[in-house]
């Protein structure tokens, strides 16, 4: 842990990377003291936009500014961003390929307190469905400050999915990041765990136990949802014929059928998907513990590995 | 503000219709467009783009070229029209639009089209993609202007206003709106689909100066354009009245012609009536 929510570890490197790059600027939507781009405003005040309660505004302003030959980073609200501002990401920044940068907080249910209209459950799914875009979901606050400066030079549209909490630290030093290329965090030939965003930290914790039991879990980072590493997806199917993805999202349309897409027309192989039902999420008292009540517990993880690793072993049975 | 020649008004006027015959062309040929709004901003555009905006079509790409964004851009074809006039493309380039992998596209896109400063279609983003375009400008100290063409039915989405309230904010004086003020939307008289009015007020209490004028008066538009120039605390809306489907008897005022296409009869009686003799 580093004792950073993901949300401020962000904020301090965007005004960290901001100091040597005058072309970055910065735009809200009246979440700034929670998006923590407050810290950009208050050192770079002429590069900051406040854009008041206007999502799809906030956006289209950003292409206006991209347009113009700045590097915009639109800051707000998941929830907000990918539902309320969703024509202007795709007929403005990804049809029009102007190079804006779509920052979305307090994603998954990170914003525990405010519950489902809050929550964003969703945008991963409708993010990635969009061509031109890049979606980047890190797993913890070392990591999302690492992703700044590389989405500051890829040259075209990216949206960056940031939890309010402080997620499970999976990170000790800055990860080596290449936009598309997952990360292997532990070997394993048995199952594969695919996850992203804090359930990175515990799909680790579910390879620990799982070792416990016997069971030896690849797990792998998969922090770009698109383009996604059908590279390391197909190799740990062939290597491991077993796979779990994890993901803070609903179930429909994120990381789990992302990685279905890729397995059915390469190396099909039993897949179990933990994520969010395809139902509303609730109120909780803090993230982990509403995290657990929606089955995206370790145990879910471990069980689904369970799961997983015995449908390969009854199909190489039948076979 | 400068003189402007009866002789160059006469021009502009020329080049006007040229562009609704231009526009009715390419909408026959490939039997889909949107006639009726292409007619009624056919002075203002030729006011814009032969004569008011810094343009070099030689150099499209030019960074201190003025911008312009047709908010309305189911008007595709009286900006393609205006751009081959203007000698981003040739006339021979027209009769491409709508072909598969043509440079002209159904709506206009940026990506595509030299001289399209930024892709529309669905209504509603040119004041706030203007505003961030004006924006950068200012930051980069640039003095380049932002120009955008609105439709008076997209002043019925709230992101017209939300962008409207922001270009106020911060004083985007170098963003000058023209809406294109016919009246009629798909469906019927925007009056009657869902009132406007009072649309002068709506736009000075969002803190915009407004110049009302004649949309089809050239002078009033190179006016108008220049009057904007002069205002420095603010954007400005140059609200132009005109007439859908203006110059074409049977098409003025009439939601129909908004995007019906025109059969052969049709197009000969539209030409004759602009004075253009039908070769094809």
């Amino acid at each position: 842990m580093t004792g950073m929510s993901m949300r401020e570890a962000y904020g301090q490197a965007l005004a960290d990377y901001g100091e040597q790059h005058p072309l970055i600027v910065t735009l809200d939507a009246d979440t700034a003291s929670s998006t923590f781009s407050n810290f950009f405003a208050r050192r770079f005040p002429d590069r900051f936009f406040n854009i008041g309660i206007a999502e799809p505004c906030l956006v289209d302003v950003a292409a206006g500014l991209a347009l113009g030959g700045l590097v915009p980073f639109a800051n707000v609200f998941a929830s907000l961003l990918s539902l309320r501002a969703l024509e202007q990401i795709r007929t403005c920044v990804c049809y029009a390929q102007t190079n804006v940068k779509l920052v979305g907080h307090y994603a998954g249910v990170s914003d525990y307190k405010d519950g489902p209209t809050h929550h964003s459950i969703t945008d991963i799914a409708t993010l990635r469905a969009l061509p031109q875009m890049v979606v980047i979901v890190p797993a913890d606050s070392i990591e999302a400050a690492a992703w700044v400066p590389l989405i500051a030079e890829y040259a075209g549209p990216v949206y960056l999915r940031i939890s309010r909490a402080e997620t499970l630290s999976v990170h000790s030093l800055p990860p080596v990041l290449q936009i598309g290329k997952g990360i292997q965090l532990r070997p394993g030939n048995d199952v594969t765990l695919v996850s992203c965003g804090a359930m990175v930290g515990r799909s680790l914790l579910a390879a620990q136990a799982l070792q416990n039991a016997g069971i030896e879990a690849r797990v792998i980072e998969m922090h770009t949802l698109k383009p996604l590493d059908a590279e390391i997806l197909v190799k740990a199917a062939e290597e491991t014929g077993a796979l779990v993805t994890a993901e803070e999202h609903s179930i429909i349309g994120g990381l789990g059928s992302s990685v279905a897409e890729v397995l059915s027309g390469n190396c099909p192989v039993p897949l179990e998907r933990v994520g969010i039902a395809d139902t509303f999420a609730r109120t909780g008292p803090d993230p982990e513990t509403l995290m657990d009540a929606l089955g995206l517990g370790v145990n879910d993880i471990f069980l689904a590995a369970q799961r997983a690793a015995a449908r390969k072993l009854k199909s190489r049975r039948i076979a | 503000m400068t003189y402007h020649t009866e002789a160059l008004i006469i021009e502009l006027e020329a080049l006007a219709r040229q562009l609704r015959v231009e526009s009715l062309r390419m909408i026959y040929r490939r039997q889909a467009g949107h006639p009726g709004g292409s007619l009624s901003a056919a002075e203002i555009m030729a006011g814009l783009f032969f004569h008011h905006l810094r343009l070099d079509p030689q150099n499209p790409d030019w960074p201190e070229r003025d911008r312009f964004i047709l908010s309305k851009g189911h008007a595709s074809a009286v900006l393609y029209a205006a751009l081959a006039l203007g000698g981003f493309l040739t006339l021979d380039d027209l009769k491409s639009w709508g072909d598969l992998d043509c440079r002209l596209q159904g709506h206009p896109d940026r990506l595509k089209t030299p001289g399209v400063d930024m892709s529309t279609g669905l209504l509603g983003h040119g004041i706030a993609v203007g505003a961030g375009l004006a924006l950068a400008a200012r930051l980069q100290k640039l003095n380049y202007r932002v120009y955008t063409l609105l439709g008076d039915g997209e002043c019925q989405a709230g992101i017209v206003w939300e962008g409207a309230m922001l270009a106020a904010k911060y004083h985007l004086n170098g963003l000058t709106a023209i809406l294109d003020y016919n009246d009629v939307q798909l469906d019927g008289p925007v009056h009657e689909i869902l009132p406007l009015e009072p649309l002068i007020g709506k736009w000075r209490s969002f803190n915009w100066h407004v110049i009302e004028i004649n949309g089809h008066d050239l002078r009033q538009i190179l006016e108008s354009l220049d009057l904007a120039q002069e205002i420095h605390d603010r954007p400005t809306l140059i609200l132009a009245h005109t007439t859908k489907g203006k110059g074409v008897s049977f098409m003025e005022n009439n939601a129909h012609w908004h995007g019906a296409v025109i059969d052969s009869l049709q197009y000969k009686r539209a030409l004759a009536e602009l004075g253009q003799e039908v070769t094809e």
